[in-house]
């Protein structure tokens, strides 16, 4: 039902009380600026936690074998455990469902490498093509170690991205051949590692190559595996559990030692990070809603002075015959639209604000800035309905009273 | 027209309650030019403002127009006061932010009839009490008896049936006084019923009839003979 008298009316009234139309919408605008920048500064420290917690894929567990600290079923404590080619088949048979990538590793640190009289000492990572996803890393160019090299035993490396600026400059590595402790591999890949600059000085060359150049018989140094990440955090828990108590139960560690074998799980570290960032979400909803609360009591003081003020006019109103419905109607469209539209404003001068600022407040820990669509849509909303309720109650009020109180009213 | 019969209106005042009209008996028939004289606290306004729909009795009949006035809902009062009547009131009631050709129009916004139209018939209405070249100008821009004759329009542009005016005069010098009563003769001499408070004797004298009113009871009502004109 679109009335343009009736607008025409509304515009004419707001036009002709800037001052009071001025105060109302500023009202709103500013507590609506308001949510939007608390709304984004929150959002902001959140992306900043989230970016400190991506150095690994979130759901990786890494496990290191160590030396036991007690006896167990007629062992001395002291013993080295071992893990086995053995225990890869073990471990893929009996959690296939809950695994998602798996890798195990051989590693060989200060291993010497040269191209082309440059060269530099870097730690070199006998690895299955699953270690890619498990290190959340991104192949720059060329690829990956692949199953054929698995088989083959290929003398393939794929190396970091500062191992190609160590050792190449500003040429290309991909497919030229380095050295390593003398023997040379076929550079098939560069890679980016988000974990930072360590993370980025690796190579990595096939298991079965490392195995056969380091070791000379089945042993593996550690194993590091992605759980299923449909699974909860809870339930990933419980699977690591279960997994390590299997696995102490295989290589005799008595359950309660800590040091035989080591788990690194990082769901433990990700439950932390996920209730912080829960306690978070709700302190920046709880201020969202305060803000929002403090606006909508704003406007409706002012609805009611508002009303107050025009009770004279009301009254002049209602004795040349405006009905109740007709003044309520005035009044709450007056008010809707006011929100609305300064609600707007608002908002836009929210994001811009944000926009503006958002790269000057990285040192502060707040990262990108922003608020998404669907709370600059919803607080719009909420504008709009608390705008509504605002303007209903004085206006019931406006329209109930006598026009001969009205008019006698100075 | 209205018919007033044993007519009863009293005001809670705390835990009292102030008795203000003792049942009144009036008859005002079509076309009648009424003054209703009497000092303040009389119940001369309360009359006024229950036969304007404005407020409402307590017991008694009101008839206005054939139709018996109770229980009106605000919705039903707002229509026929729209319909029916016209105010024009002692502190002129003019909305201040509107211009005079918009306040004159403003009753029939509430006619729900077209902005061009209302336009046209408000402008006739200024013209009809000389005021159509100050249409566009605010109410603060407009001398007492301007706006008063702006107030007197608007009163008029709903072709109500009668026009009540509450010490229209109440606010001006005599002058401007006499004109606007002149300009009320006028609107009574075309056949509309108009229906004055006032506790002054010479306004009061210049309309047809005068009701005494004193202390809730009427307590004379009187023809007024025509001086001869001069």
């Amino acid at each position: 039902m679109f009335d343009l008298d009736r607008w025409i009316e509304i515009f004419q009234t707001l036009g002709k009380n800037k001052l009071r139309t001025a105060l109302s919408g500023f009202t709103i605008a500013f507590a609506i600026l308001l949510f939007t920048l608390l709304f984004g500064v929150g959002n902001g420290l959140k992306h900043t936690f989230e970016k400190q917690f991506a150095g690994d894929a979130q759901n990786s567990v890494y496990i290191n074998p160590g030396k036991t600290t007690k006896p167990y079923k007629g062992l001395q404590s002291g013993r080295r455990i071992q893990f086995k080619n053995e225990d890869i088949k073990f471990i893929n048979e009996k959690f296939e469902d809950d695994i998602q990538f798996f890798s195990p590793n051989i590693q060989r640190n200060n291993v010497q490498a040269i191209y082309k009289g440059e060269q530099n000492r870097y730690t070199v990572r006998g690895v299955y093509p699953d270690y890619l996803p498990l290190e959340s890393a991104v192949m720059q160019d060329g690829r990956f170690i692949s199953v054929l090299d698995l088989k083959r035993r290929s003398k393939v490396v794929a190396i970091g991205r500062l191992v190609e600026k160590d050792l190449f400059g500003n040429r290309y590595a991909l497919g030229k051949n380095i050295i390593l402790d003398g023997i040379s591999y076929q550079v098939i890949g560069v890679f980016n590692d988000p974990g930072g600059d360590n993370d980025e000085r690796y190579i990595y060359t096939p298991f079965t190559t490392a195995q056969g150049m380091y070791r000379n018989n089945e042993d593996i140094d550690n194993f590091g595996f992605t759980y299923n990440p449909s699974l909860s955090v809870d339930k990933a828990l419980k699977f690591t559990n279960l997994l390590t108590k299997v696995l102490k139960e295989k290589h005799k560690v008595d359950p309660r030692d800590q040091a035989g074998i080591r788990v690194r799980n990082y769901a433990e570290g990700t439950k932390n990070v996920q209730s912080f960032m829960m306690v978070l979400n709700i302190i920046i909803l709880f201020i969202g809603i305060g803000t929002l609360i403090a606006g909508v009591i704003g406007i409706s003081n002012i609805m009611v002075f508002i009303v107050k003020e025009r009770t004279k006019e009301l009254g002049i109103r209602k004795a040349l015959g405006a009905t109740p419905k007709s003044i309520i109607g005035m009044i709450m469209m007056e008010s809707i639209f006011v929100t609305a539209i300064a609600g707007y404003a608002g908002l836009m001068l929210g994001v811009f604000a944000l926009k503006a600022l958002g790269s000057s407040l990285e040192k502060y820990f707040i990262l990108n800035p922003s608020v998404e669509n669907y709370v600059v849509v919803g607080a719009t909303i909420i504008l709009i309905i608390s705008g509504t309720i605002a303007g209903y109650i004085p206006a019931k009020r406006a329209a109930s009273i006598k026009p001969i109180v009205a008019l006698n009213d100075e | 027209m209205i018919k007033l019969h044993n007519l009863h209106k009293s005001y809670p005042i705390g835990k009292e309650s102030l008795h203000v009209l003792k049942g009144l008996d009036l008859h005002i028939k079509e076309g009648e030019f009424v003054s209703i004289m009497g000092s303040s606290g009389s119940g001369k306004s309360t009359l006024l403002n229950i036969v304007g729909l404005l407020d409402t009795h307590d017991s008694g009949d009101y008839i206005l127009n054939g139709q018996r006035i109770e229980n009106l809902n605000e919705k039903k009062a707002a229509i026929l006061r729209n319909k029916f009547l016209g105010f024009v009131f002692q502190s002129f009631n003019l909305i201040n932010y509107k211009t005079a050709l918009e306040n004159v129009s403003l009753p029939l916004y509430y006619q729900g009839i077209g902005r061009k139209e209302r336009q046209e018939i408000a402008l006739q209405y200024l013209d009809k009490v000389g005021l159509k070249d100050r249409a566009n100008h605010l109410p603060s821009e407009l001398s007492g008896g301007e706006k008063q004759r702006v107030a007197i329009a608007r009163a008029l542009v709903t072709n109500p049936k009668v026009v009540l005016a509450d010490e229209p005069t109440g606010a001006l010098d005599s002058t401007t006084s006499h004109a606007v009563m002149e300009l009320l003769k006028g609107i009574n001499r075309e056949g509309m019923t108009v229906f004055v408070i006032t506790h002054e004797e010479d306004i009061a004298a210049e309309t047809d009839r005068i009701v005494r009113l004193k202390d809730g009871v009427i307590i004379s009502d009187e023809r007024v003979i025509k001086k001869a004109t001069v």
